[in-house]
């Protein structure tokens, strides 16, 4: 692999470029200078805007709330929520919960990698799906279940949860084709 | 205020909105003006009503009408029909497993029936967003009798003498905890609130959260007042995001009408409550580790001593106790330590709330007293085992508790004789298994789950569980050796007694409990290369029978690794060394031909 330093100088270029995420950005951490144990509200926040946490974003967070940039990467990888890639617009929590496991969550995962072309933890080239798994996503009577983007979806098997995914794919080109016509 | 005739409570939990609830919700208001009936009946959304399989839930009072898997396109008739008539819709009833007996009353369903509401008494009865809702059922009584009537010392005497103990899995006994916290020495204290329910398997805490946040926030209140904090967090999973909202509102109500914040009810105690969302870290439930997480740093345990109570949140005295906790002091003050003790056995007091999910027909959130048998928990409120199929053990305390099998269907469930068993109460995971489950598939399960959890800090358990689900995958994939089964319970109790927090110590606790009582299991996957439940997709061998195989290409078709061979109409073969043993052919077969051994 080679020297990244300049795709991340082109990315930080980037970033401060976009107005807008970037004020949010300014705003926030203004919100939170000098709070004492926010950098995991910030951090989640920062996702809120970017969708994940992009490097040099990080970088910046660090020397606005003055914490070692290394704890602040060390953070980041701590915790499952945050995303050091970005995500795809749809988020696929499959549930790795017991009920689900033994009513066949792993056929769930089978199936859906092998609909969206992709392994858990990744993201479809076309950024429109992310499939990522939870601990348990606490809605054990309608095992097996998955979420996406904050809505559960039970009792599924594998084929309905193909369904679903590909509903999601259609709509999405629907409203692309939309787009291009106005 | 004004007076309605009838109350339609719409189950808003997560469990039924994920099935509709919403949409029953927008019609049920739509018709209702259409009949003009929006005056006279009055449209609740509730919190979870603990019977999410059977959603969306919708009750119809003064009646007291039970509906279940409503959608939204049953909704014009249950107007017509119940609201303007007086008929009740009886397709729509529940029906009894076994007898299929439609019942129309919620209280005379099994399910809830046998069940006793002390922590749940508010969920699914009240609007989780209005407050006054709370307060009409007493809510903030308690606070106030504590805040006017009582000293700290008399509220954690109440609590001692009520026998509480920490619902969150380890049973410590409450009013011992709080007055800890009280007698450090310290200006400034916090109490926190493990939200943080991640055991796979539980779901009680959101459903408490989601229906009846008041309820904790109280509970939370009173224990700042005993143990002299002025503030606290409510560390809540970002997992659940309708707990979080619903918390958000019920703090901002109580802070409008003077119960939090300063001075409260003109009493002189301030009490300020904030919500800290975690990000997704297992760990994070440990109370050291969940305090790091507050200070934003990485949630990973440390050495204990010192105890949270002497330094806890920012090196302060702190206090944690868990959700269904908290849910029980307002009633416990309330009704009095008497009450609560009454309950329950000799050394677990109260009720326990547990969620009932796997192989059972009825599952969901059942709150019962402490010391009834596992058997009336899952055969007469879970209705007996889903197919009537054959009871294999049942999982408790999630991926720190165990398995109890079969023959000890009548152990009383307490804390007491759980860990007796070999398992722990831990949150209140009752997971059903019947002869379908393979128990060294389940230990891995676990396992698999405890160690990408484990935060890696101590070697015990960052090291230990890697080679413990090592030596538990190879055996699922058949290549077990005989010495395997002795190195799992050698590491097992090294692990036990040398791991630094909870999640290790108690990490090897579904390995060495299926070892205990299902060893034949993993005998027959190590030394016959079975898996007797025929999980193990490495040890099946597909074939075809060729008496019943009719030719009919369906498994042909379904095979995605061409292996499978066959004329039409003529019987079929299957080539093991092509076969991928996926159980396509297996499922696709109508005729039952697909041996699977």
């Amino acid at each position: 692999m080679g020297c990244t330093c300049d795709d991340q100088q082109n990315l930080a270029q980037s970033l401060q470029n976009d107005t807008n995420t970037w004020t949010k950005l300014q705003d926030l951490l203004e919100r939170f200078r000098g709070q004492r144990g926010s950098l995991v509200t910030v951090l989640q926040q920062v996702q809120d805007i970017y969708g994940y946490l992009p490097r040099p974003v990080m970088q910046h967070v660090a020397e606005v709330l003055r914490i070692k940039p290394a704890k602040v990467y060390g953070v980041a990888t701590f915790y499952k929520q945050f995303r050091l890639t970005p995500m795809g617009k749809y988020v696929i929590l499959l549930c790795q919960g017991t009920a689900c496991h033994v009513n066949g969550s792993e056929r769930l995962a089978e199936a859906l990698c092998e609909e969206l072309q992709i392994s858990e933890g990744e993201t479809t080239t076309d950024g429109l799906f992310t499939l990522s798994s939870a601990a348990c996503l606490g809605c054990c009577s309608l095992a097996p279940v998955m979420m996406i983007n904050g809505l559960a979806y039970g009792q599924l098997t594998p084929q309905k949860a193909r369904q679903i995914v590909k509903e999601l794919a259609e709509q999405e080109k629907g409203s692309l084709q939309e787009g291009g016509l106005q | 205020m004004q007076l309605v005739r009838a109350h339609i409570l719409v189950c808003g939990g997560t469990g039924c909105t994920s099935s509709g609830s919403k949409q029953v919700q927008d019609v049920l208001a739509k018709e209702l003006e259409k009949h003009k009936l929006d005056k006279e009946v009055k449209i609740v959304e509730t919190g979870c009503h603990g019977f999410c399989e059977m959603g969306p839930l919708v009750i119809v009072y003064p009646e007291g009408t039970f509906y279940v898997r409503v959608q939204a396109e049953d909704v014009p008739e249950i107007v017509e029909e119940h609201l303007l008539k007086g008929r009740i819709v009886t397709r729509l009833l529940y029906k009894a497993p076994v007898t299929e007996e439609q019942i129309p009353a919620y209280k005379e369903i099994n399910f809830y029936k046998k069940q006793l509401r002390v922590a749940l008494r508010n969920c699914g009865s009240i609007n989780p967003e209005v407050i006054q809702e709370y307060i009409a059922r007493g809510g903030y009584e308690s606070l106030e009798k504590v805040l006017f009537e009582m000293t700290p010392e008399q509220v954690i005497d109440e609590i001692k003498r009520s026998g509480l103990r920490g619902r969150g899995g380890g049973g410590f006994p409450t009013g011992l905890k709080w007055e800890f916290c009280r007698r450090s020495p310290g200006d400034m204290k916090y109490i926190i609130c493990n939200a943080d329910e991640g055991d796979p398997g539980a779901f009680m805490d959101r459903s408490v959260l989601e229906g009846d946040p008041h309820s904790v926030i109280e509970g939370m209140a009173i224990g700042a007042y005993a143990i002299g904090a002025r503030e606290g967090y409510i560390y809540c999973r970002a997992e659940y995001p309708l707990a979080i909202k619903r918390l958000k509102i019920a703090i901002s109500q109580a802070e409008e009408l003077g119960l939090l914040g300063e001075n409260i009810l003109g009493s002189g105690f301030s009490f300020d409550l904030h919500i800290k969302e975690g990000a997704g870290a297992f760990v994070c439930g440990e109370e050291t580790a969940l305090m790091a997480s507050i200070e934003g740093r990485r949630g990973m345990p440390r050495v204990r001593p010192p105890f949270p109570a002497q330094s806890g949140l920012w090196g302060k005295p702190s206090n944690i106790n868990n959700v269904e906790t908290f849910a029980n002091v307002p009633v416990i003050i309330k009704r009095g330590a008497e009450w609560f003790a009454s309950m329950g056995t000799e050394k677990s007091k109260g009720t326990k709330v547990f969620a009932l999910t796997g192989k059972v027909n009825n599952t969901g959130l059942v709150e019962v007293p402490m010391g009834i048998t596992l058997r009336e928990i899952i055969f007469d409120i879970g209705g007996g085992i889903v197919g009537g199929k054959k009871y294999k053990g049942v999982q408790i305390g999630g991926p720190s508790g165990g398995c109890i099998p079969a023959h000890l269907v009548d152990t009383p469930v307490d804390y007491e004789s759980l860990i007796e068993a070999g398992a722990m109460m831990g949150s209140g995971g009752l997971v059903v298994m019947d002869e379908t489950t393979c128990m060294v598939d389940l230990a891995r399960f676990f396992l698999n789950f405890t160690q990408s959890e484990s935060c890696g800090k101590c070697t015990p358990c960052r090291e230990g569980t890697k080679r413990m689900l090592e030596i538990l995958t190879r055996i699922c994939n058949g290549q077990g050796v005989p010495e395997d089964i002795e190195t799992l319970e050698r590491l097992g109790r090294v692990i036990k007694s040398t791991a630094l927090c909870g999640l290790g110590n108690t990490a090897p606790n579904p390995v060495l409990s299926t070892l205990r009582y299902f060893r034949h299991e993993y005998e027959a996957h190590i030394f016959e290369k079975r898996c007797p439940a025929h999980v193990c997709s490495a040890l099946l061998v597909y074939s075809i029978d060729e008496e019943k195989c009719i030719g009919c290409g369906r498994c042909l078709r379904a095979c995605p690794a061409g292996a499978i061979t066959g004329e039409k109409k003529e019987p079929h073969k299957i080539d093991p060394e092509k076969c991928i043993k996926c159980g396509s052919c297996f499922e696709k077969c109508k005729q039952e031909a697909i041996i699977r051994s």
